[in-house]
């Protein structure tokens, strides 16, 4: 197993799963506003998971392509966090869902610009920009929701409470990462975790929720161990035109 | 069309004052909100930009039910893309019926109680991935024979709405041209896909357009208010015009076989859609009208406390900078 390919495919998987989940709510959403909004978090999603998996493909040099890996490998291939396979929820969980991620994926990019892979870095350079944005949307939306009536308060709690226990996962380390790491190309996740925590308590705290004490974390996504049951729906959907159809082109 | 069958309102003001406002129309200037306008005017423009408004949020759901599906990630970002830009044909269009005096969440009651309609044609189910390229194609370039004329309306934020519109909607109509281009020279599959959406979306492209209105004295004042630049006739014939060569072009079939070309007349004969058809979708009894609502009205109910949500914290947010002070 080669570790840059496996890392590409975490990038490629959390933005490409995630993109899929946040295109749900296409013109579901409450407000107009929302809508466009979240189409648009969608789309950058998207177009970063063709960056992503189309530098997996070329690392791999199988003769694969962006789509091959997004639209024909099975559950188990894929390597994206559990947090981001889970279902929407109301528009509230999807919102805290969007925060915790982008909280994270923000800080990683950061990193991603320094990387010793200029093919990485560019990538990080590209995707930062639009990431950075949709933290602070995020972020102004957990807040306003958070610190907004008796009832938005309360579904926000239920959201990262519901969440929490994903969060962990985005900031495991084993053997991919610890050769990423020693080759400069990616950083050790597990060194983020403070950087992260300390904009989660400030977003958490304008927000008015409580961030769980326990640090219980699920796992299982990021190595492919156990996904949830959720994901194999999901891969059903999104790829069913490629299999029903096998050596078309659209 | 998007905003289909408007009738005008009856108008009794001064007839001095209509005299003028008409001649300020005839003369090609722009009607701006805080011009004087006679209130069948103004009434007839809300419902027209309000049901065209709405046409654009509705029509996000018979594409969105694709983009989970698109078959690569090209197909899936441009897809998004364009019900995004629905969604913001939206938000222009409420933003100008807005500066008539009405307000967003007013028309969108209007929209969940039934009295206000959108357009016949998102009444009707995408059932294959074809019909993603029949949509842009025909709905999308229905919508800009239309919209293009549309540009010289008589009520400056209505015009400039369209104008930016207009911009977009011909970047729609090429994509599902494309998706259609793909499919057409794709496998048997992919040809049967693409024949039988061109079967399916043909007639109820024809009946965006409405039924005749030659006769109609709403239509003849509408006209007169440049409200309405061309009869319902005339644009349909135009997009028959110009859609039989492209259905040429990719070897399908246009599901008419009345249709041929009229050499004496320069255009071509075809036949009328079913309008018992149009008149029971209108009605509510469409194939998607129900799913259409109901999932309208669900993102307006569920989304009730996200929207009191933000405006308490808004309010919240206000009150603290105030005290601070
Ligand atoms: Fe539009
Ligand atoms: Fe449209
Ligand atoms: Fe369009």
């Amino acid at each position: 197993m080669d570790p840059a390919f496996e890392f590409l495919c975490r990038m490629g998987d959390n933005t490409l799963v995630l993109g899929h989940r946040v295109s749900e709510w296409c013109g579901h959403s409450p407000v107009l506003e929302e809508d466009i909004a979240l189409a648009n978090t969608a789309l950058d999603l998207i177009g970063q998971t063709q960056l992503w998996l189309g530098l997996a493909a070329e690392v791999e040099g199988a003769g694969r392509d962006a789509d091959a890996l997004a639209m024909t490998r099975d559950a188990w291939d894929f390597r994206n966090v559990l947090l981001v396979e889970l279902p929407n929820g109301d528009f509230g969980r999807t919102m805290m869902r969007q925060c915790l991620f982008d909280a994270w994926h923000d800080l990683v990019l950061a990193e991603l610009r320094d990387s010793t892979d200029d093919r990485i870095a560019a990538i990080a350079d590209k995707t930062s920009r639009e990431v950075a944005y949709h933290l602070e949307r995020s972020r102004d939306t957990v807040i306003g929701l958070g610190d907004g009536t008796e009832e938005s308060h309360a579904r926000m709690q239920a959201a990262l409470d519901r969440l929490y226990p994903y969060v962990g996962e985005l900031f495991e380390t084993d053997a991919v990462d610890a050769a990423l790491a020693e080759a400069g190309i990616a950083p050790d996740p597990g060194n983020l975790r403070d950087a992260y925590d300390a904009r989660i308590t400030g977003i958490m705290a304008e927000a008015t929720l409580t961030i769980p004490d326990s640090r219980f974390a699920h796992k299982g996504g990021r190595d492919g161990v156990r996904h949830t049951e959720h994901l194999g729906h999901l891969l059903t959907e999104m790829q069913w035109l490629q299999r029903a159809y096998p050596g078309a082109t659209w | 069309m998007y905003a289909q069958m408007i009738q005008s309102e009856k108008t009794d003001e001064d007839p001095r004052a209509l005299a003028e406002f008409q001649a300020r129309i005839d003369r090609g200037e722009k009607i701006e909100p805080k011009d004087w306008m006679p209130e069948g005017y103004r009434r007839t423009l809300i419902r027209q930009i309000g049901q065209h408004a709405h046409s654009e949020i509705v029509g996000q759901l018979p594409e969105g039910n694709w983009i989970t599906r698109a078959p690569t990630l090209e197909r899936k970002a441009i897809l998004l893309a364009k019900v995004q830009d629905e969604a913001g044909h939206g938000l222009y269009l409420y933003c100008a019926a807005e500066t008539l005096g009405i307000s967003r969440d007013a028309l969108t009651e209007k929209l969940l109680d039934g009295s206000m309609k959108y357009s016949s044609i998102f009444n009707y189910p995408t059932l294959t991935w074809a019909d993603m390229g029949a949509v842009g194609w025909l709905v999308d370039g229905a919508a800009i024979m239309n919209q293009v004329p549309l540009q010289r309306t008589s009520f400056g934020p209505y015009s400039r709405a369209m104008i930016r519109i207009c911009k977009e909607e011909s970047f729609h109509q090429r994509q599902g041209y494309d998706i259609m281009m793909k499919m057409a020279n794709g496998t048997p599959e992919q040809r049967r896909m693409a024949q039988n959406a061109l079967d399916r979306f043909w007639y109820p492209s024809l009946m965006m357009f409405g039924p005749s209105d030659a006769e109609s004295v709403h239509s003849a004042q509408n006209m007169a208010w440049k409200i309405k630049i061309n009869t319902n006739d005339e644009l349909r014939q135009k997009f028959v015009d110009q859609t039989v060569p492209q259905a040429e072009y990719l070897g399908l079939t246009i599901p008419d076989p009345d249709l041929k070309w009229n050499a004496e007349t320069g255009h071509y004969d075809f036949s009328e859609p079913d309008w018992t058809e149009f008149f029971d979708v209108l009605k509510g009894d469409g194939p998607c009208n129900a799913e259409r609502m109901e999932a309208r009205r669900k993102a307006w109910d569920e989304g009730a406390w996200v929207r009191e949500g933000l405006l308490a914290h808004a309010r919240k947010k206000r009150a603290a900078k105030t005290a601070a002070e």
